[in-house]
């Protein structure tokens, strides 16, 4: 047993001329909600459908659950493509016992995981309806149903929430949770910054079909912080605070500096507090990963 | 194996549940009937207008004895044509035939005057000149004091009898040509439509697939290959489905309308007549070339013939229908612009069908031979020279090739399509399409 459900050792995939990936590893620690992010055109895709086997790397490898990728494990992986439809003339039960048994169900075992599912959402009614009959939103239900009705161990989401209005949003990322608790690992594929930050716990950052960044959320914002503080204050401040730091932004009672080391923010407050200035609050600042990414990915 | 069975269950049933589906397979062999029907009673419609013909016979050459015709009379009569002509209306007559005196016996012209308000009706035309022809025979007989025996006997009737040159070879009948080349030509017909119908209905499945994005789905459980095999698979066999049904309804409809409307065999003979080339039969010997023909027919090997043009509709519908899968899946949402790409797919099709016409008639020919051995024509031409007895060397040959070709172009579409279901967006040219075929996995 592996403590990755997923590893990538450098993967290279060309096509044609266009090399779509160059070289990528990244581990995906079992059981969490991983962010795979990069601008449109980096690789996402190509590496999602390596992992997916839908195609396969020119070089390197790739171990699920510690066993190189093979014809079986399709159903283990749960995969909900950006580019997504359904059979607009089946019927809403036909076709996702359609899709259940092509991830190898049986119908009883399918009917249950379905009527499951149908129960959940309370949609118990839906079967004999033709999906074309379905709003856009109804369908992506049923399109997430589709995608994990075989209980899959790993789910690869790319793009969910696109086309998803407010209310399926927040569905879908409760169901997320949900899977979450109960062990499933989930790669979350997106170029949408503030969806990552709510939801997941480690990242890959890809750009130009190379990882430019990867580790916890937390640890990567650390690394990425630059000892900037914001400062609430009354009075005046003292004329040789600039000597001291930067000052980065300053409007009204409010100021943002920068210092060159961690430890001199403590020596600054001091500083303030000597010099007769009233601190409302002080907060370290730390960067948003849309900075990071935009940083990121214009030094490269 | 599980999930190519599921594809193709699944591409089966939801084709042959449809309405559409089921209304066309119904109704194709009703409009048969319909179409029948119609004609049927076209040609038992008889004219209800009754017409009277004057006939002014100056030198006496019918002598007075012309035959009537339902609806129309001859009437012989002893007046001036001035006079006929001035009082054309009180007369009631509808023409006036003058008939002038035969000047020289051994002329082969002859011309009769046809005097009317109107236009003499083609059948009207006709049959004058029918009856005239036969009058002035009789009076050149009499005039030249002929043996109206001996002169029957001139009119030598010649049949050719094919016979084999080995004792034990097949003993064929002058009419084995006529009856394996009509089997022949139906059998190339079918062919050419079954490749285009279902063929297009696999390239606009694969494009539906592609544009409504299920696609990707789809290859996220299955290869691409089980996806696009499944399809081609299930969509012939709603193909096999649909020409099994038509193949029992259509005789069976086309049989009991004719019970129904009590189409008698005079009429079908008429209709057969009225097709051009067969106007010059006489009723007797039809029916002992149509008791011949049935007896022909019976002979055919059918045994062997119905399970190769099952083979040849399997062979035929896999390679091209394959191709068709390809290029559906190089299109993108954009209908009018992928259909450049189906354009050498189309034109192999439609020269098979033309070598398949001229294969019918010259089943031996070096240009039937070798097309009905390459593989984009032998579907389409091969059946059409079944029941012509062709040498079973080239049956093999032809067999042998075209089961290959079929696997190696189910193959390369497969490549094809792999590539092609994932690239929107983009717009596709056939160098594209051969560059995917090297494409890795």
């Amino acid at each position: 047993m592996s403590s990755s459900i997923l590893s990538l050792d450098n993967i290279v995939k060309t096509y044609d001329k266009n090399v779509a990936v160059d070289g990528v590893s990244f581990e995906v620690p079992k059981g969490s909600i991983f962010g795979l992010l990069g601008p449109n055109g980096a690789g996402k895709t190509s590496l999602i459908r390596i992992i997916t086997t839908i195609t396969r790397a020119d070089t390197g490898t790739v171990l699920l659950d510690g066993e190189k990728l093979n014809s079986r494990h399709p159903e283990q992986i749960g995969y909900m493509p950006e580019e997504r439809g359904l059979y607009r003339k089946m019927k809403v039960g036909e076709h996702l016992l359609y899709l259940a048994r092509l991830k190898g169900l049986s119908k009883e075992q399918a009917k249950q995981q379905i009527q499951h599912w149908f129960e959940k959402f309370e949609i118990e009614d839906w079967w004999n309806k033709k999906v074309e009959e379905l709003s856009k939103g109804m369908q992506q239900k049923i399109q997430f149903i589709a995608t994990v009705v075989h209980e899959p161990k790993l789910l690869i989401l790319d793009e969910p929430f696109s086309g998803l209005d407010p209310v399926n949003t927040n569905l879908i990322k409760d169901e997320i949770h949900q899977l979450h608790n109960q062990g499933v690992s989930i790669i979350f594929s997106t170029h949408r910054m503030e969806q990552v930050e709510e939801v997941c716990e480690h990242i890959v950052l890809i750009n130009k079909g190379r990882n430019v960044l990867e580790g916890k959320v937390k640890d990567i914002k650390d690394q990425f912080k630059r000892n900037r503080f914001q400062i609430d204050y009354e009075g005046t401040l003292p004329a040789g605070l600039e000597q001291r730091a930067d000052i980065v932004e300053q409007s009204g009672h409010s100021i943002t500096i920068q210092v060159d080391e961690e430890g001199r923010s403590n020596e600054l407050l001091q500083y303030l507090l000597q010099n007769g200035v009233f601190v409302i609050a002080f907060n370290e600042i730390l960067p948003s990963l849309n900075e990071i990414f935009i940083r990121q990915v214009k030094s490269k | 194996m599980d999930k190519l069975w599921l594809i193709i269950k699944r591409e089966y049933l939801t084709r042959v549940k449809r309405r559409a589906f089921i209304i066309a397979t119904l109704l194709t062999p009703l409009a048969f009937a319909v179409f029948f029907v119609v004609v049927g009673l076209i040609f038992q419609y008889e004219s209800d207008d009754t017409r009277r013909i004057a006939i002014i016979d100056e030198g006496n050459v019918l002598e007075k004895s012309i035959k009537d015709e339902k609806n129309l009379y001859f009437k012989f009569v002893n007046v001036e044509l001035q006079v006929l002509r001035d009082n054309f209306d009180e007369f009631d007559y509808d023409g006036i035939l003058v008939i002038p005196k035969v000047k020289d016996l051994m002329s082969k012209n002859y011309t009769v005057y046809y005097y009317s308000d109107k236009q003499p009706t083609l059948d009207i035309e006709s049959l004058i000149r029918e009856r005239v022809r036969e009058g002035v025979k009789d009076y050149k007989i009499a005039a030249l004091h002929l043996d109206p025996v001996q002169l029957e006997a001139l009119d030598t009737k010649v049949a050719l009898e094919p016979e084999p040159i080995d004792e034990m070879g097949q003993d064929a009948s002058k009419l084995t040509g006529a009856i394996a080349a009509g089997i022949g030509g139906l059998m190339g017909v079918i062919m050419y439509i079954v490749v285009f119908i279902y063929g297009m209905m696999v390239m606009r499945s694969v494009m539906e697939e592609k544009t409504s994005r299920i696609v990707e789905v789809m290859i996220s459980s299955v290869r691409p290959f089980q996806l696009m095999l499944g399809k081609i698979i299930g969509v012939g066999a709603v193909g096999l489905t649909q020409v099994a049904i038509w193949a029992i309804l259509i005789p069976t409809v086309v049989l009991a309308t004719s019970l129904v409307f009590g189409f008698d065999s005079d009429t079908q003979m008429q209709m057969a007549q009225s097709s051009p080339g067969a106007a010059e039969i006489n009723p007797e010997d039809a029916e002992a070339m149509i008791a011949l023909a049935i007896e022909e027919f019976n002979s055919l090997n059918w045994w062997t013939i119905l399970p190769l043009f099952i083979f040849y509709f399997l062979g035929g519908y896999f390679l091209y229908a394959s191709l068709f899968a390809a290029v559906g899946s190089a299109m993108g949402d954009d209908l009018g612009e992928g259909q450049s790409l189906t354009i050498p797919i189309t034109i192999p099709v439609v020269i098979a069908f033309y070598i398949m016409i001229v294969a019918v008639q010259a089943p031996n020919s070096s240009l039937a031979v070798w097309s009905s051995i390459f593989p984009l024509f032998s579907p389409i031409v091969m059946p059409a020279r079944l029941a012509f007895h062709p040498p079973l060397w080239e049956v093999l040959a032809s067999a042998i090739v075209l089961a290959a070709s079929s696997i190696f172009f189910v193959w390369l579409s497969g490549r094809i399509y792999r590539v092609g279901i994932l690239m929107y967006g983009k717009k596709v040219t056939l160098k594209e399409l051969g560059k995917w075929m090297f494409y890795r996995d």
